[in-house]
């Protein structure tokens, strides 16, 4: 009784996205860069108002790729912060995601009594509106996450021994900075892809929860990947149908699928331990 | 010129949320406000249920005891080992945020509760509520809470300075000394939550982070004293709230909003130009020991070939350019710099040390033995 066309292509969307977010995510997770994912779900708020104000138009694309420039000013202004300051991490991380979003709240209500500029289309980057999601959107997806997983495909052995022994690589003659950039704008991707399924809000919880959920369970990088995906993408189909039958924001419900996946799987990875006894 | 009900309730939300700030940002716990700031959502929504109104004592309280709540499961799920603290704090409080989002929006019709001002708060509208008792109108409710929770943020910091110091800059001295540093940690995030709840209707649950940290931030730039860092939040907080409203009334935008990003500007100007910790002045200073440290290397090259046979190959000015690997440019204006600082005279090809430039020799060698 759910399945219409138009709630197929929505949940054809949030799943794509929750698989590409997840699946992405794993490395910001390994590399405990989760919060990252939260910062620069923030700073992308100005990004998509601007882009906004400038073309003038709602298109998916062109929001996105506002969005996923001030997203990664705002992760580069988080690590220029901590290299050149003296103020910690998280607190560079702090300032900078809700200075950013200030920002964009700002921007986004001044523009408000404009009138021709009714942003209904913007609120869908606060909350997650995947209701709205249309085919050419789902396209855009589908674009930029087939050359994020190009982009992961080429570099897959530099990018795990990144993730794992950043020391060896820079030891063996790796371009470290530039390789760290590269996953950085990775996580942008898979962030500002994902803000249409859940909103600037709730973002970190798509890129970290699955990888969490997937870590218990694999041994090595490439199915933590692949898993992590596939549950980010459950995740994404089953709280869109959640929501839709509940009449809820669907942005919520996938963060409350994919936390619920947490949830089973880190007590599964306990009770398995408790039942193999001390290792 | 904004009206003063709203600056007044601005100034004194930013100076309240500016004190426990400090001691986050300097315990780098700064991104546990923006947890609390989330997880009180679910709180508040409770507490609306049950009381009926979001203006009561008994939503406050509920929504800070679900702040704690969540501290100590981040903290328990951190000790379980299954997941880091980041990943931790990234994952539970959207999920209770999320559970709040979605209470409000199925019971939307019965509550007068808006998500969107959960997100940007209403400061604009602060002054239209008024904090009644018995008839007697005592000004804006958000004016008469936030002066209340200013003052018990004053109180506390002042009865417990000493211990907050102690655990902040020192935590295995405090415990060896008796002061447990997980009591006065849970103090302080209690005093964090119920700061964060009680400005929530005012800043909304993000920028609620940028009234906590931002100011902290700021003066940590500007001073090295605990107690001038403490005064100088509270002032930099006022005067970006005041300014952040004469912003967002001009603009007709988000009061909040306009706050934050007159923060942003404000850390903007002191990260640059800070007296000794900007950037500027730090180039200053690293620009100031390269020159030094020139003049260093010159006069003990001298020094060392002095009175050898090698003296007259070593210590000429044609071929310090190689036997120093620098670059001409260099060696010239090096010569020159010591030349006019008295270190070194030029004898025909050769460049003799002074007795000045022989005492700063040994000065630059002596840490060396």
């Amino acid at each position: 009784m759910f399945f219409n066309s138009t709630l197929e292509t929505v949940a054809l969307g949030t799943g794509a996205l929750g698989a590409l977010a997840g699946a992405l995510g794993t490395f910001a997770v390994l590399r405990r860069q989760s919060l990252f994912a939260d910062a620069v779900s923030h700073a992308a708020l100005p990004g998509i108002v601007l882009a906004f104000i400038l073309i003038g138009v709602k298109d998916t694309l062109s929001l996105s790729l506002g969005a996923a420039l001030t997203g990664w000013l705002g992760a580069l202004a988080v690590l220029a912060i901590v290299r050149a300051s003296r103020i910690s991490f998280d607190s560079a991380l702090a300032l900078v995601l809700s200075v950013f979003f200030g920002a964009g709240l700002l921007l986004l209500t001044a523009i408000q009594k404009h009138p021709d500029s009714r942003q209904a289309g913007l609120e869908r980057y606060l909350w997650g509106q995947a209701a709205t999601l249309r085919m050419e959107d789902v396209r855009a997806i589908l674009y930029l996450g087939g050359l994020a997983a190009l982009i992961l495909f080429i570099f897959w052995k530099e990018f795990q021994l990144l993730a794992f022994d950043p020391g060896y690589a820079a030891g063996i003659g790796l371009p470290v900075t530039l390789l760290d950039s590269g996953l950085m704008l990775l996580l942008v991707i898979a962030v500002v892809l994902g803000l249409q399924a859940v909103g600037v809000v709730l973002m970190s919880a798509l890129v970290v929860a699955p990888a969490v959920a997937a870590r218990p369970w694999c041994d090595r990088l490439g199915t933590t990947v692949l898993l992590a995906g596939v549950i980010g993408g459950v995740s994404g189909v089953v709280g869109t149908m959640v929501g839709h039958a509940l009449r809820a924001p669907t942005g919520p419900t996938i963060v409350l699928a994919v936390s619920a996946c947490v949830v089973v799987s880190l007590s599964l990875s306990r009770m398995r331990k408790v039942l193999r006894g001390p290792a | 010129m904004a009206p003063l009900d709203l600056i007044l309730t601005a100034a004194v939300t930013a100076a309240a949320c500016a004190v426990p700030g400090v001691f986050l940002v300097l315990r780098r716990q700064a991104m546990a406000s923006d947890a609390i700031g989330h997880v009180i959502l679910p709180g508040i929504v409770l507490g609306v249920f049950v009381t009926g109104t979001l203006h009561s004592p008994i939503v406050i309280i509920a929504a800070t005891l679900m702040g704690i709540l969540a501290i100590i499961t981040v903290e328990a799920m951190e000790r379980s080992g299954l997941v880091r603290g980041d990943a931790a704090l990234g994952m539970v409080y959207p999920a209770l945020f999320s559970i709040g989002v979605i209470m409000v929006s199925m019971r939307a019709g019965s509550i007068h509760l808006d998500v969107d001002a959960v997100l940007m708060g209403e400061l604009a509208m602060a002054p239209l509520r008024r904090f009644e008792i018995a008839g007697h109108d005592l000004g804006p409710w958000s004016l008469v809470v936030m002066s209340a929770v200013l003052a018990i943020n004053l109180l506390f910091m002042l009865v417990f300075y000493k211990e907050l110091k102690i655990t902040t800059f020192d935590p295995a001295h405090a415990a060896s000394v008796g002061f447990p540093p997980s009591r006065v940690h849970y103090a302080l995030m209690s005093l964090v939550a119920l700061t964060v709840v009680a400005a929530y209707d005012a800043a909304g649950a993000i920028l609620v982070v940028a009234f906590i940290v931002a100011p902290a931030v700021i003066a940590y730039l500007l001073t090295d004293h605990l107690g001038r860092l403490i005064t100088l939040a509270v002032l930099v907080a006022v005067i970006g709230a005041w300014a952040g409203v004469e912003v967002a009334v001009e603009a007709d935008a988000n009061v909040a909003g306009s706050i934050a990003a007159v923060f942003g500007g404000m850390f903007a100007t002191a990260f640059l130009l800070a007296p000794r910790h900007g950037v500027a002045a730090k180039s200053v200073q690293r620009m100031r020991f390269a020159r030094e440290f020139e003049c260093g290397l010159l006069v003990v090259h001298l020094a060392h070939h002095e009175a050898t046979a090698a003296a007259a190959e070593e210590n000429r000015a044609d071929t310090l350019e190689k036997h120093l690997s620098w670059p001409a440019a260099r060696v010239t204006r090096v010569l020159d710099r010591a030349i006019r600082r008295g270190l070194v005279q030029q004898v025909g090809p050769l460049v003799v040390l002074t007795d000045t430039g022989r005492a700063q020799a040994r000065e630059w060698v002596k840490p060396l033995g």
